[in-house]
């Protein structure tokens, strides 16, 4: 707070003090779906992970929250919030880059259009690499690919699963052939953690497309696609401008995408965290003792977020697990 | 073959002089732009056939077709067997439509792959040569998986335990051009490009107009001089006076030059090195700022370190200068 006094009549606080308190709104604006129209309020989309419950339309999540409903009732901690980017081309479009990336911070509340952090995924641990398309389209600069590679580092030194997420328009323009050069890194990365035998799990978010969708996010060992996701290398509107092509409909889509071999199953972001829980158990070695658990206070803060959402998700949805309400109604066995 | 000041050699620090000076005035990157794709520049192709005294090239991926956008193939380059991929163009119309205008679609990374395999099973050199505009945007390379073929393909560049060399020899943009650009030494021709974008398609992008294209090269700034100051090409071969479309031959001399010390070099060291090497190079390839953790008071400040894409490990020792390597010409003399 800064040492401004207030201004305020005394009947304007007279008012405030006599209001009733206001439910406590989880912060997330109210939408209307743009497929069927359906309107959610604001604690509605955080509940339902930003998925229409009417016709399964899914919104576009932003890293953070991605993580919260991912974690559950468990922890996550964000690793390397300290990385920003520099401006070695000295680059100008239409502004000033470092402008362009002053306004996505303020925008978004993001050091950069990846959020990497220690997660638990229904108990099992993983370092995951969540991308936010709200900054800055989601493009790869240095810096994504340097928290990228971390995150893949982090995740060997911890002997855990990766687990990525994408939302990317592709390689950051303003960065030049160094943004070019992220591909690379982020590749060079992920062949750290195949040496390492521990596997690498990608969700391809709506749209993963260009430099990102050419590197890391098509040499994960399971890959996931987000229903409706676009995923391609080049956009439709690119290939209809270069080829004169008529391009269907579904072009891209994760689900045509499936059908075409490229991504193993288009899973529902509302099953997503059971499904990446499940598949983890699957893919647990029994000499896995090498993995290190995350601190309890970790795990605890995790417990508080999801105990709040979770009150409203008893009753929302069925597709939200069973185990959690129970873990959380019933007590977290961890904290104990 | 790295002419950074400290390797020595009269030659090689009088290409550091002419190369320290990066253009960056938007008419010079303009004209650099336009010598990368002047039409009589020598091809993969071109330069193939004055490197090796034979060359047997390899056709399709052997699961769906063959991509004449990229050639692959086994030469014979100064009496040792080479494997080496290349990007084509074409020179006349009916080429150009031919070799897809040098955009590679899936099948053509997944021949490359093959050729990989290849150098790795028999153990000899590969060298990539990259001129494209890109890969190919078109629905069925799409469905066919691109980015894949991408991703895939720079996979195992990072991976091969063979020498590599990847020499830029006109344009290179985009992942279609880095797809075959991951490898132990990169090189390039003087007067090409290596960008993340092709200008037109940045200015369509940034400028959300195609006919920005001068302005966007302005600012992608894509020419050798400046992917050597960022630490992304290890050395920028010459060109004969007035570029490498005046003498063919001349232009595949010097790449030849280079060439030859590249995987002299490389062959001096153990294989896990090599990839070790390569791969510590690529990790560290980039520019970002980093503030001590819980001070976002320094963030807000802006007090930084900036650490520039710095050129990669140490380069390892260099042998003296070739004594009767060409004089370096000014590539825009003439």
């Amino acid at each position: 707070m800064s040492g401004k006094p207030i201004h305020v009549t005394v009947d304007r606080l007279r008012r405030f003090a006599h209001r009733p308190e206001r439910p406590r709104r989880i912060e997330a604006d109210d939408r209307s779906c743009p497929r069927c129209e359906t309107h959610f309020r604001g604690e509605e989309m955080v509940r339902n992970a930003r998925v229409c419950t009417a016709c399964g339309y899914h919104f576009a999540i932003s890293a953070r929250d991605r993580l919260d409903h991912l974690a559950g009732e468990d922890g996550w901690r964000e690793l390397w919030t300290e990385l920003r980017a520099a401006d070695p081309l000295q680059f100008t479009d239409l502004a000033p880059y470092p402008q362009r990336v002053r306004k996505a911070e303020a925008d978004t509340e993001l050091g950069e259009a990846v959020v990497t952090a220690d997660l638990e995924v229904r108990g099992r641990p993983c370092v995951a690499a969540v991308m936010d398309f709200g900054f800055m389209g989601g493009s790869m600069g240095s810096v994504v690919g340097e928290k990228v590679a971390r995150a893949c580092e982090r995740a060997v030194e911890r002997g855990v699963p990766l687990l990525v997420v994408t939302a990317s328009g592709g390689a950051r323009m303003q960065e030049g052939v160094l943004a070019l050069m992220q591909m690379a890194k982020t590749i060079v990365a992920f062949e750290a953690v195949n040496e390492a035998r521990l596997p690498i799990v990608v969700v391809l978010a709506h749209p993963t497309t260009g430099g990102v969708w050419a590197s890391f996010a098509a040499l994960g060992d399971v890959t996931y696609a987000e229903p409706g996701a676009l995923i391609a290398f080049s956009g439709p509107r690119v290939i209809e401008q270069v080829t004169r092509e008529k391009l269907p409909p579904d072009f891209g889509l994760a689900e045509s995408q499936l059908h075409n071999g490229q991504v193993d199953a288009v899973v529902d972001r509302r099953e997503l965290p059971e499904r990446l829980g499940r598949l983890l158990a699957i893919l647990e070695r029994p000499d896995a003792s090498g993995a290190q658990p995350l601190p309890l206070q970790w795990a605890q803060d995790g417990a508080d977020r999801a105990a709040r959402v979770a009150q409203g998700v008893a009753q929302a949805i069925p597709a939200i697990p069973r185990r959690i309400v129970d873990r959380v109604t019933k007590g977290n066995g961890k904290s104990e | 073959m790295n002419p950074r000041p400290s390797s020595g050699g009269r030659f090689v620090r009088r290409i550091v002089d002419r190369f320290q000076h990066a253009p960056e005035d938007t008419s010079e990157i303009w004209e650099a732009i336009q010598l990368a794709r002047h039409p009589d520049r020598p091809y993969p192709l071109d330069y193939i056939t004055r490197l090796c005294t034979d060359f047997e090239e390899l056709h399709g991926d052997r699961a769906y077709g063959d991509d004449p956008a990229i050639v692959a193939g086994v030469g014979r380059y100064h009496d040792e067997p080479l494997a080496i991929i290349g990007e084509q163009k074409g020179r006349d119309t009916q080429e150009r439509t031919y070799r897809n205008f040098g955009m590679p679609s899936p099948e053509g990374y997944r021949k490359g792959m093959r050729v990989i395999a290849l150098a790795e099973k028999l153990d000899i050199p590969l060298v990539t040569l990259i001129d494209t505009p890109g890969a190919y945007p078109g629905a069925g390379a799409e469905q066919r998986g691109q980015g894949g073929a991408i991703a895939r393909s720079i996979l195992a560049m990072v991976r091969t335990p063979v020498p590599t060399v990847a020499v830029i020899v006109g344009e290179g943009s985009s992942g279609g051009a880095l797809a075959l650009g991951v490898a132990d030494r990169v090189l390039m021709m003087a007067n090409s490009t290596y960008s993340v974008i092709s200008p037109e398609g940045g200015a369509a992008i940034l400028w959300r107009d195609a006919s920005k294209a001068r302005l966007a090269a302005g600012a992608f700034r894509p020419t050798a001089s400046n992917c050597y100051r960022w630490g992304i090409v290890d050395a920028v071969i010459p060109e004969p006076p007035g570029g490498a479309h005046r003498d063919a031959d001349a232009a595949a001399g010097l790449l030849d030059t280079y060439l030859q010390r590249a995987l002299r070099e490389l062959r001096a060291l153990p294989r896990a090195e090599r990839v070790r090497q390569r791969r510590e190079r690529f990790r560290r390839l980039g520019a970002h700022r980093e503030f001590a953790v819980g001070d976002p008071g320094a963030i807000a400040a802006g007090r930084v370190e900036l650490s520039t894409g710095a050129p990669v490990s140490p380069p390892p020792p260099v042998p003296a200068a070739e004594p009767g390597a060409p004089e370096p010409a000014s590539p825009r003399e003439g």
